[in-house]
């Protein structure tokens, strides 16, 4: 995920309760398609508007990757009724805050504000939906391709290993697949992006039955809808959106490869072709992960960290995506010690995990520890990964907004021998993209060959 | 522009009967601003000293219990920078009858986090927990305080971990300006003068003996508040805390360490190589306020015009207009002692020069011209209608309330800090940014690419330039 503003970072992956988990919200559409959802929580005077277009970097052009989330920051350079600087002035004096984000599916918005705000939020929102073209040109998308890519800058490229990811991706998918290439982009095509560009995405995936609406917060679920139809209703419908799911595939080898950084201690990837959020083995294979990754009682930390005392880290995780999803592994060496070495262990701790399954208490602590982080969602509306961006998330991903509980329920049902299964089906010796990142001249530290 | 206004023009005369009436034109007026109603911080003292305070909040069945001991960076002593950090490190690495697998197991089986973390003027032991296992975690977080084992073999191999994450701060341009900022602007013989974690010195000094004989030092419940916020009641939180911490002794407790800023030098550029950075990290201040300072609500509007929020002029300037950067900001780190005022960003190393350029035009414009009003209630209104929402879940609250706490402010101050913001004038900003912001004594950090920016940097004719390490010290 892509914010906009370097200082606010993180997706919780999700939220317990043993009298279940709830969000309560009223759903309506208006006649040009847009789908608004109202989830009032009077627990604090503050109300968020949080949208989501259903557009990220998988639709992406070729010679365009990037395009999705420079969009996005051209969102904020003002539209007809809005100059540009007022979007950001207008909200601060308020009292609130904004943000937005890009991921390969999606593109999310959010205002935070005291809860008199709202009319304002929502002429903000509304008029960059139905009104943007106008105030646009190519100044304004120059100045904001200045600032992304020195976003890609000041977080990949000037970060130590901030160049895997990309290195993953193309290997892991293949070149049509729309998850073959980051949701930062490249430099060359950000630098090719036209104002033209700019105007067909917008008429594209810019419009109200592309998006969804949560007003969630301290607000009344008539006044909400009342100033929902008031401000969005005049904006016309665009045309519907039409996707070609891409086709199938998997990697029948494994792809080793080797590249170098500014870095002083090397560390190697694995990253596996799994499946997509919410798909039967999605949830175990979160824990799955979490077994291998999360915390100090972990095994690979144990055997990697701890005992044999050869790496300073390593870290799991499956991502599921909206057509796809990929596991991932990766461990940095202490100083004297290489990649094989870890990808050693790698290898035994996935093998034995696939071989002989968890343990009744590294299931429960892994069900427990992911029920606790869905309790903890349950305590803010606003922002990334708050209650509102939920309902959007469960919305667009499942068809039901309050998912919650019925989330949380596919952790809990993960028994052992699904974690076993997912281990043993997914995480597949010949079946991955290992990457090693070493420091430069020592390309003697990588993983050489095929485990 | 013609044709997409004619464009839109016409895809509205096809809108349908929803259709309602509405002035785009202008922004709506709002109504009033709801009240403010902050949840109440009560606090009580045992009689051992400690104090334990407690916010409830019942909406989600989860606690937030934050321990702050009076045991932090600025006491490291002299010769081992990052013990503190390093003795925090060690609680949870193993207490009472668990060693530091089977500690993590069972926190992790509670769904529990539990850390223990130092900065520069308190440790913070974190324990968020849901509710209906928060005796059970409680019984965790006593052993970590009170019954740290220490093991030999965990020094060890947390000693290497360090040695490690020291060694891989070389690779991040923005933690060598975050170690060489304070070092060059306080010195490093300053309680804050030297990086949290320690140097490359300090691995091989953390010793089984400076770690135990530092905590028994340091570890009173008389230098010691407890803040739990959540779905607990005072009552229940006093039960509970007196069972596991009642006992703990009281002990004597060494006044806070003193220091003193050197007096500042005349603006300098300070500039640690980083060949192929792709951007230079750039940090410009000089030593600053104490969190005492009667000066804090003014300071706390200048700084929010100046760089404290997005609209603010140094990221309007660097980011909004000339897209030199993906964030600009600045700071007062306003701590125990005064620390200092920081402006920063990260600048593609083409634009460095350029932007040092507009952050100096920033930074004498705050000081010559007064502010205009409309951006002054701006930042006046951003600072106070943000409160209710800052207390919004129980990690925001106990982060606004611990200051409270550490800073030993009225129980009361954030009440108060609204009339106080709002009482700010033009002319108080003014003066403020004269006596806290000095160009003239500024030391400028660079972290770039040297051969890149040096000539660039030489040509603003702004100061003398002298090389540096991440750490603060004379480069060869």
């Amino acid at each position: 995920m892509l914010p906009r503003l370097s200082w606010l970072m993180i997706f919780a992956v999700t939220p317990l309760a043993a009298q279940g988990l709830r969000v309560p919200y009223d759903s309506f559409t208006l006649a040009n398609g847009l789908q608004v959802l109202v989830a009032p929580d009077h627990a604090v005077p503050v109300v968020t508007v949080n949208i989501w277009y259903h557009v990220g970097s998988g639709d992406e052009k070729p010679g365009r990757t990037g395009f999705a989330h420079l969009f996005e920051h051209i969102m904020f350079m003002g539209s007809q009724h809005v100059r540009t600087g007022e979007f950001d002035k207008l909200l601060e004096a308020a009292g609130g805050d904004n943000n937005g984000s890009t991921t390969e599916d999606r593109t999310n918005y959010f205002e935070d504000a005291p809860s008199n705000a709202l009319p304002l939020m929502l002429w903000l929102d509304s008029d960059r939906q139905g009104f943007l073209l106008p105030e646009i040109d190519s100044a304004k998308v120059d100045l904001q391709r200045g600032v992304v890519q020195n976003e890609r800058r000041q977080s990949y490229e000037n970060q130590p290993y901030g160049l895997a990811q990309e290195n993953i991706l193309q290997r892991l998918y293949p070149p049509d697949h729309p998850y073959h290439w980051p949701v930062i982009g490249s430099m060359a095509d950000l630098s090719a992006a036209t104002l033209e560009d700019v105007r067909n995405f917008f008429r594209t995936y810019y419009t109200p039955n592309n998006s969804t609406m949560v007003i969630g917060g301290d607000v009344d679920t008539a006044a909400a809808r009342a100033l929902a139809r008031k401000y969005f209703g005049d904006i016309p419908r665009g045309p519907a959106v039409t996707r070609t799911p891409p086709p199938a595939f998997g990697l029948d080898s494994n792809r080793v490869a080797t590249i170098d950084d500014r870095v002083q201690v090397p560390r190697v990837y694995n990253a596996w072709h799994t499946v997509k959020a919410f798909a039967p083995d999605d949830a175990a294979l979160d824990i799955v992960a979490t077994i291998l990754a999360t915390g100090r009682a972990s095994r690979l930390y144990r055997v990697l960290v701890y005992e044999k005392q050869i790496a300073s880290n390593v870290v799991a995780f499956q991502d599921g995506s909206r057509i796809d999803g990929k596991f991932e592994v990766f461990s940095t060496a202490r100083p004297g010690h290489n990649l094989p070495e870890l990808q050693r262990v790698i290898d035994d701790q996935v093998r034995l995990l696939a071989d002989s399954g968890p343990t009744v208490r590294e299931l429960e602590r892994a069900q427990n520890s992911i029920e606790a982080d869905f309790l903890n969602a349950m305590e803010r509306m606003g922002s990334f990964g708050g209650k509102a961006d939920r309902l959007n998330f469960y919305n667009y991903y499942v068809g039901t907004p309050d998912y919650f509980q019925p989330d949380l329920e596919r952790y809990r049902r993960v028994t052992a021998a699904d974690v076993q299964r997912a281990a043993r089906t997914y995480l597949r010796d010949a079946h991955r993209v290992v990457l090693s990142v070493v420091p430069q001249g020592k390309p003697e530290l990588a993983v050489k060959e095929a485990p | 522009m013609k044709s997409i206004a004619a464009a839109i023009l016409l895809a509205s005369l096809i809108v349908g009967p929803l259709a309602a009436q509405v002035d785009r034109t202008k922004a709506p007026a709002l109504g009033p601003a709801p009240a403010l109603h902050l949840p109440a911080l009560r606090t009580v003292t045992l009689p051992n000293g400690l104090t334990l305070a407690v916010v409830e909040m019942h909406k989600v069945p989860v606690v937030e219990v934050q321990v702050l001991v009076d045991a932090g960076t600025a006491r490291d002593p002299v010769d081992v920078p990052g013990l503190a950090a390093f003795t925090a490190n060690m609680l949870t690495q193993g207490a009472g009858t668990r060693g530091a697998l089977a500690l993590a197991d069972e926190v992790a089986y509670l769904g529990a986090q539990l850390t223990a973390v130092s900065d520069f003027d308190a440790v913070t032991v974190r324990l968020h927990v849901p509710s209906r296992h928060l005796e059970s975690a409680l019984d965790l977080l006593a052993d970590v305080l009170l019954r740290p084992q220490f093991a030999d073999s965990e020094i060890t191999r947390q000693r290497g971990l360090l040695a490690t994450t020291i060694l891989q701060q070389r690779d991040q341009p923005v933690a060598m300006a975050s170690i060489a900022f304070p070092a060059i602007v306080l010195g490093p013989g300053h309680p804050y003068g030297h990086p949290t974690a320690g140097n490359d010195s300090t691995p091989p000094k953390l010793t089984h003996d400076r770690v135990v004989s530092f905590y028994q030092t340091s570890y009173r419940p008389n230098a010691t508040k407890i803040l739990v916020v959540g779905d607990i009641t005072l009552a229940q939180a006093q039960r509970l805390f007196t069972a596991r911490l009642g006992a703990w002794p009281r002990g004597a407790v060494t006044p806070f360490p003193h220091g003193k800023a050197p007096a500042p030098a005349s603006r300098s550029f300070y500039l640690i190589d980083k060949p192929g950075a792709a951007q230079s990290v750039i940090r410009i201040g000089e030593p600053g306020v104490a969190r005492s300072t009667p000066d804090y609500a003014t300071i706390q509007v200048l700084n929010t015009i100046l760089g404290g929020a997005f609209t603010s002029r140094l990221n309007q300037n660097l980011r909004e207009t000339h897209g030199y950067t993906y964030g600009a900001s600045s700071g007062f780190a306003a701590r125990r002692l005064p620390g200092f005022f920081v402006a920063a960003a990260s600048v593609v190393t083409a634009k460095t020069d350029s932007s040092l350029i507009e952050f100096m035009k920033e930074l004498r414009r705050i000081r010559d011209d007064s502010v205009p009003q409309a951006e002054l209630d701006k930042a006046k209104q951003y600072l106070t209608l943000q409160l209710p929402g800052a207390f919004e879940t129980t990690g925001g609250a106990a982060a606004r309330f611990r200051d409270v706490l550490v800073y030993n402010l009225p129980l009361n101050w954030y009440e108060r800090f609204g009339p106080a913001v709002n009482a700010v004038t033009a002319a108080q900003v003014q003066r403020a940014a004269r006596r806290y912001i000095d160009p003239d004594h500024f030391a400028i950090v660079v972290v770039g690419d040297r051969a890149l920016i040096e000539a660039g940097i030489k040509a603003l004719n702004e100061g003398p330039i002298v090389y540096r390490t991440m750490w603060g010290q004379p480069a060869q």
